[in-house]
């Protein structure tokens, strides 16, 4: 393949040290380190219950972590909540479809280009009036190639379209690190491929972490990969060496197909 | 887009409404003062349970409150000053609600609204079972308070017309100032969080303090309605910071529409028109007496068959939907 993703070297801008999750006696995220560098995407695979989701609720303020750091800009912010860890830049989609159903997709997007205003409430101007606000909103609907939808109610868009809403507004939230929750779940082969090339063209710009079952868009997109087992990092790496990974194969790829290609 | 027609509406209603003294029927016009009182109070629940989410069901609380207010700081035969008794009336409920609204806003649904519910009981027991405003028996207000301007009489309240044109300047100012919040950046942050808090605080937007800005808008117009009521008997007594009282306006939210203005108003409107012609013993007789049945029975045809309140038969007729979404 010629346009194979390179790894970049540096520092990385998200890195989380030893991050654990227990729910009771259960294990979820046991012990995690991981890089996210700018320029990168950072694909997390494992089979379902592997805690690939309590992972990114980790990384986004969702829940508080049992142990562990995530290091970011320069200090641990481990365990603030959502809406700060959305402030300092790390924007996420979910797994499902979370938007605001019964307002138009450019409210949608420009709800989330509101929250990067500062929070003086502005309650005597009206939303309407802030041309900079609807500029980022049409910027965020234009890279998600929603521009055509954006006076459509965001309840009528088909499963694809909404799936791009979510990403659409991330964007506008406009985050450094990105985490993608399985961006293509329930995508037909042409939403698919689209959402990858989306991605893709995301990647310059943005550190992003993405976690997908989908094997082609995972061996399309990824820089690193890491494989999660039981809430545990199986092995982590260029996806070549991943591949050759005998623990992988083992348990989790399992199939003869991944050692050609 | 919305039509010049719905944008006039309002201002053509408020100047038919200022006509209405008129009349001279002074019967009729304080029905109609006690209408405008209650679409405030409406109008200022709606805020919190049609355009945040949150089902509070102590909302007369701020009402009661700002009732005793104006009680306990007329006790005498003068009259009080207006300009300074109304702030201070809605400040005392401003505080109590910043201060209830940060506790209650850490609960959400069932249990944010059986916790409003407490801390209304709470003060209607404070009122209800201390000397300090009277205990069970209440309080008079024996002289309504003043509007002087230095010398000058601007309005005296003792006189139906001019209580009257008070209660509607109040409740168009009223209507106007959530009308303008409710389009702002602000506003618009409120419908979010109704619709997905969570999303919202993905988003970045600390919704708690949204939350609590809009409880403690709710709760300082609220005292305004309690004002005006408290103004109106001439007498406030536990009843009004009652759990009816706070089932009563969120039955007129309810069967006007939740989540327009318009419609809390009109809520209360038929709310107050109903609860005469039921009780009208010349018409129904014995069951005057029971006009409680009559109404719940209406409000439950309401909330079956017209989810979206009376408001929402008007759109109806007009064949548009109902503006859920906060596109104009």
């Amino acid at each position: 393949m010629s346009d194979k993703p390179q790894t970049v070297s540096g520092e990385p801008i998200l890195r989380t040290q030893g991050l654990t999750k227990r729910f009771g006696g259960l294990v979820a995220v046991s012990d995690v380190s991981l890089d996210l560098h700018v320029g990168e995407v950072h694909v997390v695979i494992g089979p379902n219950g592997a805690g690939k989701t309590t992972l990114t609720n980790l990384l986004s303020g969702d829940l508080p972590p049992t142990s562990g750091r995530v290091m970011f800009g320069g200090r641990d912010i481990a365990g603030s909540s959502a809406d700060q860890i959305s402030r300092m830049g790390i924007g996420r989609s979910y797994q499902k479809t979370n938007i605001f159903l019964p307002f138009t997709v450019f409210e949608n997007a420009r709800l989330a280009a509101q929250s990067r205003t500062p929070h003086a409430l502005k309650v005597f101007s009206r939303a309407a009036d802030f041309a900079e606000i609807n500029r980022r909103a049409d910027a965020a609907l234009e890279a998600a190639g929603l521009t055509h939808r954006a006076q459509r109610v965001a309840a009528t868009l088909s499963h694809g379209e909404q799936r791009q809403l979510e990403i659409a507004m991330c964007l506008a939230t406009q985050p450094r690190v990105l985490l993608l929750d399985e961006p293509l779940a329930g995508m037909g082969p042409h939403e698919s491929q689209r959402m990858v090339e989306l991605i893709k063209s995301l990647t310059a710009d943005h550190a992003i972490m993405l976690i997908e079952h989908d094997m082609d868009a995972v061996f399309a997109l990824a820089h690193r990969l890491t494989v999660m087992v039981n809430g545990e990092v199986l092995e982590s790496g260029t996806p070549a060496e991943v591949r050759s990974s005998p623990a992988v194969q083992l348990a989790y790829l399992g199939g003869e197909e991944l050692l050609h290609d | 887009m919305e039509s010049r027609v719905s944008r006039y509406l309002p201002y053509l209603a408020f100047g038919l409404l200022a006509l209405f003294p008129l009349t001279e029927s002074t019967f009729y016009m304080q029905l109609l003062t006690k209408v405008l009182i209650m679409a405030i109070f409406a109008m200022s629940l709606d805020l919190l349970v049609g355009y945040t989410g949150l089902v509070s069901f102590g909302h007369a609380a701020y009402f009661g409150l700002a009732g005793y207010a104006l009680a306990l700081m007329s006790p005498g035969y003068d009259a009080v000053s207006l300009w300074w008794t109304l702030p201070a009336a809605v400040a005392v409920c401003a505080l109590f609600a910043l201060f209830t609204g940060m506790l209650v806003l850490r609960t959400r649904g069932i249990y944010f609204i059986m916790v409003t519910l407490a801390f209304a009981q709470m003060l209607f027991f404070v009122f209800h079972d201390t000397k300090l405003g009277g205990g069970s028996d209440g309080a008079y207000i024996y002289v309504k308070p003043s509007m002087k301007l230095g010398d000058f009489e601007l309005a005296n309240l003792e006189k139906p017309a001019q209580f009257y044109w008070l209660a509607l300047f109040l409740m168009a100012a009223t209507y106007l100032l959530l009308h303008r919040v409710l389009g702002s950046s602000f506003g618009r942050a409120l419908l979010g969080i109704k619709v997905n808090e969570h999303r919202m605080r993905a988003l970045g937007f600390p919704v708690f303090r949204y939350q609590l800005a809009s409880f403690t808008l709710a709760g300082s117009l609220a005292g305004i309605a309690g004002y005006l009521a408290a103004m109106q008997y001439g007498f406030v007594n536990p009843e009004i910071l009652s759990w009816h009282q706070s089932g009563a306006v969120l039955m007129m939210v309810i069967l006007g529409g939740m989540g327009t203005l318009y419609g809390a108003a009109i809520g209360s409107f038929a709310f107050i028109v109903l609860q005469e012609v039921l009780s009208n013993q010349a018409w129904f007789g014995a069951w005057a007496k029971h006009w409680q049945l009559a109404m719940g029975i209406l409000i439950m045809l309401v909330a079956l068959y017209l989810p979206q309140g009376l408001a929402g038969l008007a759109q109806k007729f007009r064949g548009k939907p109902a503006p859920e979404a906060a596109d104009e």
